[in-house]
């Protein structure tokens, strides 16, 4: 794992963000938290389309667990609720300890399946649960392009920023 | 003098755009105008506290002890339900950074096809299916997202909420998905501590008076008049805005859709989002998940801001709102906390990568010119001549 991660952030300083690409919600059953797993074009090239499915899936499984009403969330809700929802100042609510799977599950398929292929996963929490933003990298480190052009003005000029630099 | 870029670590909840006031760094967000909520306020605390001053006393002693604790229980927890409604997020949806608005305005562009010069372009809508109906999702040119179902854009707070029920000027926040369950249970709390305060305010003056003629019980002490007006003209609103809402829970409805008449029926149109059993409508409400925060409100960033004075080392530039424990490596994606929390954010060291991205976009974010004209929002306009 550190070497993966290692690779990762070698990977980061020569490459230079290409493009982004949005993975929408999907509101066919209701308004519970669930993402399409309809495999975007851009990502043809990039990596296998079961992986990625694997990992919408999966995802989709983590907020379908965080936002089930069941026993448990009643109970929560009446414990809290007696306590005037003071208690949640000391414990963590189920969601949070889901969102937190969650984080550390991206942060894992980051390090073994996106960032090798030159790809990089957001937490959908960080996009207001609207999208999972993949962003895409192009490999520079191979110098096939010449410095002024890889590091062109673009919205990511802190990535082309720290390029210039090397 | 030269102009030189002073960067300087703040919080995120400076740079959020929308009408929000923030306090206490960040952990409490209410609107703009607090005035009626001051009012509020003034109203309950006042009212309870001249009805432990004059008549719990006499209940105490010549009824029950438990009286007044009870109130005080109860008083405790109305102050406890408002103060969760308003100074908590209710469910805003973060604008789209600039990649994802020019993702969505390409979708759409593709989607409109090429539209003669002079002619209005399409409105921009969404259409999606959910439990077999077809629901529209708008676009908000203020936020430049498709709204998700539910949602609704506050023009007070310039904030678009989901599940959005209404602006409340009298908690002085908006109300949605985040804390409708507050308010609601801060409205069946008030009217139960109305009516305990009505109830036991007459007790006291029949009590005090019953030996005595008509006129005598008339003669009450000013506290009690001023208790008795309050909670009679409190007990009509109140009580009946308990009502109105327990008939939206029961139906799955928001107050936005209920005055738009979205699920009215005609068309042959239901509400999608019911569980068609009252039970199962409440439980989700009242006992369903509470949903974090997807607002980064505590989060660090650094900002570029341009200074016309001499240049300045970046370490005197101490900010007071940033907290001199903030390591370099601060997060600038922490995991989501609730409101009240204080717990500090965890960093996550692969995230430093995008963190850098991030800070681009954060502030290029300020310098992108609007892609199309704002949209006069009508419907919270409505909501909130409804709500007052």
């Amino acid at each position: 794992m550190a070497t993966e991660f290692d690779n990762f952030h070698e990977m980061r300083h020569c490459a230079l963000l290409a493009n982004k690409v949005f993975i929408q919600r999907d509101y066919s059953q209701g308004t519970a938290c669930r993402f399409q797993t309809k495999f975007p074009l851009e990502l043809n090239s990039r990596m296998e389309q079961a992986l990625f499915a694997e990992t919408v899936k999966t995802l989709n499984s983590y907020y379908a667990e965080a936002e089930e009403i069941g026993g448990q969330s009643y109970l929560e809700g009446c414990l809290a609720c007696a306590t005037a929802y003071i208690i949640f100042l000391c414990l963590e609510t189920r969601y949070e300890k889901v969102l937190k799977k969650i984080s550390g599950y991206i942060q894992e398929q980051n390090e073994k399946i996106y960032a090798p292929r030159g790809l990089l996963l957001t937490d959908p929490t960080e996009r207001g649960m609207r999208v999972i933003e993949i962003s895409v990298f192009e490999d520079h480190c191979s110098g096939s392009s010449s410095p002024s052009s890889s590091c062109n003005g673009s919205s990511s000029s802190a990535m082309s920023g720290d390029c210039g630099t090397r | 003098m030269s102009a030189v870029m002073i960067t300087r670590k703040v919080r995120k909840w400076e740079k959020l755009p929308g009408k929000n006031t923030f306090c206490c760094d960040g952990r409490v967000m209410m609107a703009r105008q607090k005035g009626v909520f001051y009012l509020t306020l003034f109203l309950i605390v006042g009212t309870c506290a001249l009805f432990f001053a004059f008549e719990c006393p006499y209940l105490a002693i010549h009824l029950s002890p438990t009286i007044p604790v009870f109130a005080v229980v109860l008083f405790l927890f109305v102050m406890a339900m408002l103060l969760r409604t308003s100074f908590s997020d209710p469910g805003v949806l973060p604008r789209a950074l600039p990649e994802e608005a020019s993702f969505i305005e390409m979708e759409i562009e593709a989607a409109n096809g090429n539209v003669p010069a002079g002619q209005r372009p399409p409105p921009r809508i969404r259409n999606v299916q959910i439990n077999n109906q077809i629901v529209k999702l708008k676009y908000c040119y203020t936020c430049k997202i498709f709204r998700p179902p539910r949602a609704s854009h506050c023009s007070i707070c310039d904030n678009c909420v989901d599940r959005f029920d209404h602006h409340c000027p009298w908690v002085g926040n908006c109300v949605g998905k985040r804390n409708y369950r507050f308010f609601y249970l801060f409205t069946l709390s008030l009217s139960l501590l109305t009516i305990y305060i009505f109830t036991f305010d007459i007790v006291h003056v029949v009590m005090q008076n019953h030996a005595g003629s008509f006129l005598i019980s008339l003669k009450m002490c000013a506290s009690t008049v001023l208790e008795v007006l309050v909670c009679f003209f409190t007990l009509w609103s109140v009580v009946g805005l308990t009502g109105f809402h327990t008939y939206l829970i029961s139906l799955n409805q928001t107050t936005n859709e209920d005055i738009k008449g979205s699920w009215s029926g005609k068309n042959r149109v239901q509400n999608p989002y019911s569980h068609k059993n009252i039970m199962k409508n409440c439980s989700e409400i009242l006992c369903g998940p509470t949903y974090p925060s997807v607002l980064d409100r505590r989060g660090v960033m650094q900002d570029d801001s341009p200074s016309l004075t001499t240049p300045a080392t970046p370490s005197s530039t101490s900010d007071s709102t940033v907290p001199q424990t903030t390591k370099p490596t601060a997060p600038l994606i922490p995991n989501e906390q609730t409101p009240d929390d204080a717990k500090p954010s965890i960093a996550a060291s692969t995230e430093i990568s995008t963190s850098l991205t991030e800070e681009g976009e954060e502030s290029a974010a300020h310098r992108v010119p609007p892609l199309a004209s704002p949209e006069t929002d009508a419907e919270a306009s409505i909501a909130k001549a409804a709500a007052q």
